[in-house]
């Protein structure tokens, strides 16, 4: 008598019991092949970048010495008597490479965004963003290469400038050293993120509501006001996640400041390369540069993710 | 016909900015291909007239053609295998909640975020530590981890804007979870799994950095051989080589917008 409902119980969380393993069953041949990969190839890697980053001076071949901060120490704490501020010059460089070609595409990017989504004519406004990116899917070596052939002593800039001052008399411009300077390096980054900023830009100014441009106009503001009251405030979090975007893969950039920025322009991605592949190798100091990057790079994607908008942050 | 509002000046300041910037995102491109078709002896900026000799040395070149061939092996056995990856993982992590989702899910946007030469550079210590010779697997190996991170955000952000009844009545009327998956829902992500594949396709191709610390002596892929040519200054074959490069990736590109077109056309 008392049985039958215990029994029923019983059934009920039993099929419940099954439908739940069904789904574990499910979750894992969803998810275990590519969590296992990502493990493998990705954390389990990262993990062991940071536990060699601890071994100061390890070589291939070499055991380093000892466990410790040392390779940290070595690049940020000038009382260490391994300190080289060369390091903290290169990572400077990197940041100064970063923040001056984030400024310039969202100096540029702005106004091209505002007038793609807001100006242009409608139905060519798919076409146009499309075009203006396009170059994004071609090779970032051989654009890299195009501006080489520009920029060099005897390339196509000079030569320009060469029949500018040939062909207006009292006026001499001198010839420049535009490639391997720091201004070449700048103008290719800029080249390679101008398309990106725009994009998000476009995306974020897409989404205006104009019936709020409009009540600010009606309600008596100049254009200006408009601008700076209304369009920048509701884009912010489109310009915050294009910077972001930006500056990140700009500062880790490794092409466009080895190809445009010769010997001068060492950024923290060459000095890593270099410790690995190149002359000066060093195991353990090139590990705790990639920590060192990784972790600013995250921490910099975690603030965004706090105080900033999801929705543009996902379509980057 | 009414004419464009740009046709034929622009006319405001920020029209005169983008004409000007559409100027400069095609105006290096433009100059490799007028390059490309100099009849120089070296490279020079002066035109010499036309000629078809640079894509002729470019034919001959069989370095060329086997760097291309490594190029096309990798990222094809790359994609195929992260699209189905990706593929999964986006599904699992829309379907299933479960401890640790949050951390998995972060986990699958590392390879997003983080520069490229840690990834390249932890790659290589990890096969080295594990005394696995490199070759052109273990360059497949390292690219599928990005490739199926890409694949598996772009084919996210379409589950989101699908229909989740519908898999829900084909499992009603009777049809297994797998039927429902394959007959149901992959035709509805179909369009996102090939924009996902082409885009894990451009930056197999386009990949320098973790190619070159996983590549070893096994295997030489295109972006390396350009790489080893152009840093010593300027190759005038290396201008049809770009070209060529070029008008490939314009089509898969036109190919990959008009899906991304297609796929947000059908959402609304």
């Amino acid at each position: 008598m008392t049985a039958s409902p215990t029994s029923k119980r019983w059934r009920f969380s039993q099929l419940e019991l099954g439908q739940q393993f069904k789904r574990l069953l499910g979750a894992l041949t969803l998810l275990a092949p590519p969590g296992l990969w990502l493990i493998l190839f990705l954390v389990l890697p990262t993990l062991l970048i940071l536990d060699i980053s601890l071994v100061p001076g390890l070589r291939p071949g070499e055991s380093g010495d000892g466990y410790g901060l040392g390779n940290y120490s070595r690049v940020f704490n000038p009382f260490d008597a391994a300190f080289d501020s060369v390091y903290l010059q290169v990572i400077g460089r990197s940041l100064y490479y970063a923040t001056g070609t984030t400024l310039a595409c969202l100096l540029m990017g702005f106004p091209v965004a505002y007038w793609l989504a807001l100006m242009a004519p409608r139905r060519w406004r798919n076409f146009l963003v499309v075009a203006f990116i396009l170059p994004l899917w071609t090779s970032s070596l051989l654009r890299a290469y195009a501006w080489i052939s520009i920029l060099r002593p005897s390339g196509l800039l000079n030569s320009f400038i060469g029949w500018l001052s040939g062909g207006l008399p009292g006026v001499q411009l001198p010839e420049q050293a535009w490639l391997y300077t720091s201004a070449a390096v700048l103008i290719g980054l800029t080249y390679n993120f101008l398309p990106y900023m725009v994009l998000i830009l476009y995306a974020s100014l897409e989404k205006l509501d104009i019936s709020l441009l409009e009540a600010a106009a009606d309600l008596g503001a100049t254009p200006r006001q408009t601008f700076w009251q209304v369009t920048v405030p509701q884009t912010l979090p489109g310009i915050a996640a294009g910077c972001l975007l930006v500056f990140i893969t700009s500062m880790g950039d490794f092409v466009v400041p080895t190809l445009l920025g010769g010997a001068s322009s060492m950024t923290i991605s060459r000095l890593i390369y270099n410790q690995f592949l190149g002359i000066t190798r060093n195991w353990g100091l090139g590990s705790a540069l990639s920590m060192v990057m990784i972790l600013a790079v995250s921490l910099m994607i975690a603030l965004l993710l706090k105080y900033g908008d999801r929705d543009s942050v996902k379509e980057a | 016909m009414r004419l464009p509002a740009f046709w034929p000046l622009p006319r405001t300041w920020q029209g005169w900015l983008t004409t000007a910037l559409f100027a400069f995102m095609y105006g290096p491109i433009l100059v490799l291909t007028v390059y490309s078709f100099n009849d120089s002896i070296r490279y020079t900026s002066v035109w010499q007239g036309f000629s078809l000799k640079w894509y002729e040395s470019l034919f001959q070149d069989t370095r060329i053609f086997r760097a291309l061939q490594d190029t096309l092996f990798v990222a094809i056995v790359a994609v195929a295998i992260s699209s189905v990856l990706g593929t999964l993982m986006a599904i699992g992590l829309a379907k299933y909640y479960f401890p640790g989702k949050g951390v998995y899910r972060g986990v699958s946007y590392l390879p997003l975020i983080i520069p490229d030469i840690s990834i390249a550079v932890a790659t290589l210590v990890f096969l080295a530590s594990l005394a696995i010779p490199l070759s052109i697997w273990t360059i497949i190996a390292a690219h599928m981890v990005f490739c199926l991170a890409y694949i598996a955000v772009v084919v996210s952000s379409r589950l989101g804007s699908l229909d989740p009844n519908l898999e829900e009545a084909a499992l009603d009327l009777g049809a297994t979870p797998a039927q429902a998956l394959i007959q149901v829902l992959l035709p509805q992500l179909m369009p996102a799994i090939v924009a996902g594949c082409l885009l894990a396709f451009v930056l197999s191709v386009d990949d320098l950095l973790i190619s070159s610390f996983t590549a070893g002596g096994g295997a030489n892929p295109l972006p390396l051989e350009i790489f080893s040519r152009i840093r010593n200054g300027v190759k005038p074959d290396m201008n049809a080589l770009s070209v060529l490069l070029i008008l490939a990736s314009g089509m898969i590109a036109a190919l990959g917008e008009y899906l991304r077109y297609k796929g947000s056309m059908t959402d609304g």
